[in-house]
């Protein structure tokens, strides 16, 4: 049989019998929720029908669907008569199924006078409807529905001839998670089956089909899980007994009670995990088909389908994730003559991306359509009530496109059998909060919409690295790691503080780092000088620093488990584990680390999710800036990235050479400058130096003190008319000076971009660059330092004011643009850039605070040239310059 | 007072039976008591994990046939400093909204089966914390014994 419609029958012979007791309940308790909850399984089979081509069933629930919304808009009192009626169609549901089963296709036969009824009772003819029971009017779409029948059971077989039913159990959720409301009432079903006896006695057989998988309570697999943990502690336990003795006769048998328990333990975990494309599997079919209905060209692509999720999690994800792909099919995608009118590819693109990140697993629904209607879902909020006008001309689009996730909204002008009745977002978003997640939704008008869907990892298994600090184990999860550095008494670089804040020279880097000891107030018996400790870099959004731990021991597979409530306020840890070895250890949160460690993250407060939405991507341009008096008792600061060292000299060493200070600095001469041209140096003893360095050049940037450094969100807020400051912002609460490195590199040398300015200095007109930043303080700092080596910058915040750029039909010689920034990304951005218009040949370079190889392939992908890292200066002119000649040379 | 205890005594009869089974734990040289039926397990000394920043009661967590279990030191709770270092004590584990609790007490007794006519309502004259975690007394032969509301004693929203 075919897989899709085996999967159907079971799933639909659990909602029916769902349905089943909430009819009854409503009867009695004619509540909201739970007609909300009855109408959306009666949806659910309703579309999957459609879909299967299975018109009779599709027919028989759309016409109690209509019955079922009437209750719900509270037009039709909920009667036993109705209750009685919609009962009868569910029978009806119920056999039509079991001829499916047998036969696998609909059985002859007409639901007209069912319909007929159903659609009396919609329309509140509520008492004529039996005696028009078999009118005429019904005898001709039965006809068709029919042919329709035949055609489309013999077709379905065929259509998709797949491998047998996967054998693996595939538990689903129980009926109560479906139906929160209800919970799990075993005594009620056979006072159901009394009051629908028909339907029992017609069909005494139970579904055999359901019988084929088996669902496993997810719960008794839990149980499981501790068992086999259980098992491992015992094994392990007797392995160390054993150690000792070579000659044992328990040897043998242990070693094979150990490899079971391996193979036990890892079977079970599986069961667990499920990759998400197996929630995908019934996409592709259901995207053809409405392509089919709907005649649109629609190409479905699913990235990332091994991403792997935790069963509970994915079960629940299903049917959120089912619903967007058809709204993005359905709503989102023009047909294809509007798409070539507006200048697009006919086939339109539903795009589907799974990936793991910081210890989620985001999920990317986006399609290339229309994007949402701002217009139509305003005028909705209206009509419904949700806001007025007024408020609505104060709020953001952003504001505006989450009224789609409020319940009963829908903005679909017609009703088709696809969506459009308003049950679709407001079920996703709660089906997703449930499980602890957050659904997201960017929209532009003519270019698409995407919904990112962010699921915490509490219920999955992570890898983690475990540390100890002050003889305490902690695991840290491996994929916030970035990597691990060994710093010895001896080693080159040790550990060096300013001001009490700890840095390591890492790559001609500072990296700021957090010690656990002193962080989570451990003690310490052994507090002397250790002979070595150990970094581990770890990676937050963009903020890198290095954590520092006693030891590091191995990554083991770890089951995530909340702590106790009574700790649930420490927010250092995001849960806690039992190893291998049987004990617990707490597991650190690096966002929490973060977070208390960077000043700025303090601010809390319970904000609008646009408010936070929008924080968050500010937050994402956190720098760590070295914070400095010079010249005057105000703060500077610099990005610390930029700084290669700190060093203090030897006044006495300062020698002048054509008036200008200088000192031998490991074998050459360092140049001085001073920030504002007046070289006051102290009297005697030494003076803090910020030294930039490149190749083999270096500079000392004269300084009074070294005051701190801070991680925080860099805003310039005014603009500054001194040369050599890029602006004022505010960090760490207080008004610091930006200073631009950029500007103080050539005043010590002349030439120091001279191989880079070469390039330009000969062409007739200096190349162009298009940079695009969504952060102020990159494109201060990016222009002067780029105009500097010899380029004609443009800058632009954001990708679409540079796609209006290429409408205007400039052109330039290179894009620099980076990744990450609000409304559309890096990667989006280039694609548009590649996809069409004048700049498709034109090199781009991506900028990115965090450049893995995994971004690096993807910036390919979508068009870029190269990748930099976005505070390596170096990397940049030369990717430039090669990048630049490459050209010409082709040219 | 013996006017007061038959009263009281007619009202509890009415709602409980006429004893009930408490596990007795010792601490301090103070008998204690928690109603048998909450009690999960008994357990020796623990390889017990230090949890940094949590309150100072919180001994840590422990792994009980794969769950864990969070440790609290009942001494520190009470305000009668700690335990004496060779002394490594026991501890009773007890089910609080699905999450397992494991309290450290100094030893863990008999199960006791006492009549409600021996039960007396907290003396005001106790130390206001401790009456924030008894239940009453119950007046034995040779001594008295405290009955822990074990939910208060894990609540610490209220406390600091």
């Amino acid at each position: 049989m075919d897989d899709l419609l085996s999967e159907f029958l079971t799933e639909t012979s659990e909602s029916l019998s769902v349905l089943d007791l909430e009819l009854v309940k409503l009867e009695q308790n004619p509540e909201p929720s739970i007609l909300q909850n009855i109408f959306r399984l009666v949806h659910t089979i309703k579309g999957t029908c459609g879909f299967l081509g299975l018109p009779r069933l599709e027919h028989v629930a759309h016409a109690s669907e209509n019955v079922l919304g009437k209750f719900r808009d509270g037009e039709l009192e909920v009667t036993p008569d109705a209750v009685t009626l919609i009962l009868a169609a569910i029978d009806r549901i119920k056999s039509i199924l079991t001829h499916l089963e047998q036969n696998e296709c609909e059985p002859e036969g007409s639901d007209g006078d069912l319909i007929e009824r159903l659609d009396a009772m919609a329309e509140g003819r509520g008492g004529a409807a039996g005696a028009q029971g078999k009118a005429g009017p019904a005898k001709k779409p039965v006809a068709e529905i029919d042919l329709d029948a035949l055609f489309e059971s013999k077709a379905t077989p065929e259509a998709k001839p797949e491998p047998a039913p996967e054998p693996e159990a595939e538990p689903e959720p129980e009926p109560a998670a479906v139906a929160p409301s209800v919970p799990a009432a075993p005594a009620q079903p056979p006072a159901v089956r009394e009051s629908a006896p028909a339907a029992a006695a017609d069909h005494p057989k139970e579904s055999s089909v359901a019988a084929q998988t088996i669902r496993v309570n997810v719960e008794l697999l839990e149980g499981l899980m501790t068992l086999v943990s259980e098992l491992v502690l015992t094994r392990n336990q007797l392995l160390q007994m054993v150690r000792g003795r070579d000659d044992s006769e328990f040897t043998a048998p242990l070693q094979r009670l150990s490899h079971i328990t391996t193979d036990l333990q890892e079977g079970v975990m599986k069961t667990r995990m499920q990759p998400i494309g197996n929630a995908w599997a019934k996409l592709p079919r259901i995207v053809r088909d409405l392509a089919l209905e709907m005649s649109k060209k629609i190409d479905l692509q699913m990235l990332g389908a091994e991403t792997e999720l935790d069963r509970q999690v994915l079960e629940l994800i299903k049917d959120p994730l089912t619903h967007m792909v058809r709204n993005s099919a359905d709503h989102g995608l023009e047909g294809p003559e509007e798409r070539k009118r507006v200048g697009k590819p006919e086939i339109g693109k539903v795009v589907l991306n799974a990936y793991h990140e910081g210890g989620h697993i985001i999920i990317e629904i986006s399609d290339d359509g229309r994007g949402l209607n701002i217009d139509r879902i305003k005028a909705k909020a209206v009509q419904n009530g949700l806001a007025s006008e007024a408020e609505l001309d104060g709020m953001t689009p952003q504001q505006i496109y989450q009224f789609i996730f409020r319940a009963g909204f829908s903005t679909a002008e017609k009703v088709t059998s696809v969506s459009g009745r308003g049950v679709g977002m407001d079920v996703v978003r709660t089906n997703i909060e449930r499980i602890g997640g957050t659904v997201e939704l960017k929209s532009q008008p003519g270019r698409g919409s995407t919904f990112v869907i962010k699921i915490p990892l509490t219920l999955a298994i992570v890898s983690a690295l475990i540390v100890e600090c002050a003889g305490e184990r902690f695991a840290i999860p491996q994929i916030s790691v970035l990597e691990l550095v060994r710093v010895t008494n001896n080693s080159e670089h040790g550990i060096e503080t300013i001001n009490n804040a700890p840095v390591l020279r890492l790559r001609d880097r500072l990296l700021p780092l957090v010690s656990l000891k002193r962080l989570l107030r451990l003690t310490d018996d052994k507090e002397a000088e250790r002979q070595e400790t150990f970094i581990v870099v770890t990676q937050v959004g963009t903020y890198t620093f290095g954590i520092i731990v006693d030891r590091v021991f191995d990554t083991e597979e770890i089951v995530v488990k909340p702590v106790a409530p009574i700790l649930r306020h420490i927010s250092m840890f995001s849960g806690n584990t039992i190893l291998g070895d049987g004990s617990v250890i707490m597991i650190l949160d690096p966002n929490g680390i973060a977070a208390a460690t960077g000043e700025s993250a303090l601010m809390g407060g319970s904000q609008s999710t646009e408010a936070q939405v929008v924080r968050e991507s500010h937050s994402d341009a956190k720098t760590s800036l070295l914070v400095f008096r010079a010249g005057g008792s105000d703060l500077k600061a610099v990005p610390l990235a930029l700084v290669a060292r700190l060093e203090e000299v030897e006044v006495k060493d300062v020698e002048y050479s054509h008036g200008k200070p200088m000192v031998q600095y490991r074998g050459h001469l360092m140049p001085l400058v001073s920030i504002d041209g007046s070289y006051s140096f102290r009297e005697e003893g030494r003076q803090p130096v910020l030294v930039f360095s490149d190749h083999d050049r270096t500079m000392g940037l004269v300084v009074d003190e070294i005051v701190d450094i801070v991680e925080d969100r860099l805003k310039v807020e005014l603009s500054a008319d001194m040369p050599g400051a890029i602006g004022t912002a505010v960090i760490a609460g207080r008004a610091t000076t930006i200073v631009d490195a950029g500007y103080y590199l050539p005043q010590a040398f002349g030439d120091w971009f001279g191989s880079t300015k070469e390039f330009g200095a000969d062409e007739t007109g200096r190349p162009r660059i298009l940079l695009v930043d969504d952060s102020p303080f990159f494109r201060n700092l990016l222009t002067p330092l780029l105009s500097v080596a010899g380029y004609d910058v443009t800058a632009v915040e954001a990708p679409d004011r540079a796609l209006a750029l290429r409408e205007q039909g400039q052109d330039f010689d290179m894009i620099i643009s980076d990744i990450e920034m609000p409304v559309m990304n890096g990667f989006e951005f280039a694609a548009a850039v590649r996809s069409e218009g004048r700049w498709q040949a034109t090199p781009m370079v991506a900028l990115s605070s965090h450049a893995t190889d995994k971004d690096f392939e993807r910036g390919r992908q979508v068009g870029f040239n190269d990748y930099v890292a976005k505070f390596d200066r170096d990397s940049l002119l030369m990717t430039i310059a090669q990048t630049l000649a490459a050209i010409k040379g082709a040219a | 007072m013996n006017q007061i205890v038959p009263a009281k005594r007619q009202s509890t009869d009415l709602a409980a039976p006429e004893t009930q089974d408490f596990v007795t734990m010792l601490i301090d040289g103070q008998l204690f008591g928690i109603p048998v039926l909450t009690v999960q397990d008994v357990l020796g000394p623990q390889k017990i994990t230090r949890i940094p920043l949590a309150p100072r009661e919180v001994a840590g967590s422990l792994n009980l046939r794969g769950r864990i279990v969070t440790a609290i030191d009942v001494r520190l709770r009470l305000d009668l400093g700690s335990r004496p270092a060779d002394d490594k004590g026991m501890s009773v584990v007890v089910d609080m909204g699905g999450e397992l609790y494991s309290l450290m007490v100094d030893s863990v007794g008999e199960v006791l089966s006492l009549p409600a006519a021996k039960f007396e309502r907290n003396p005001p004259t106790l130390d206001p914390k401790w009456r924030e975690f008894s239940l009453g007394i119950y007046r034995l032969e040779d001594k008295l014994l405290v009955v822990l509301d074990v939910a208060k004693l894990l609540d610490f929203t209220r406390s600091e």
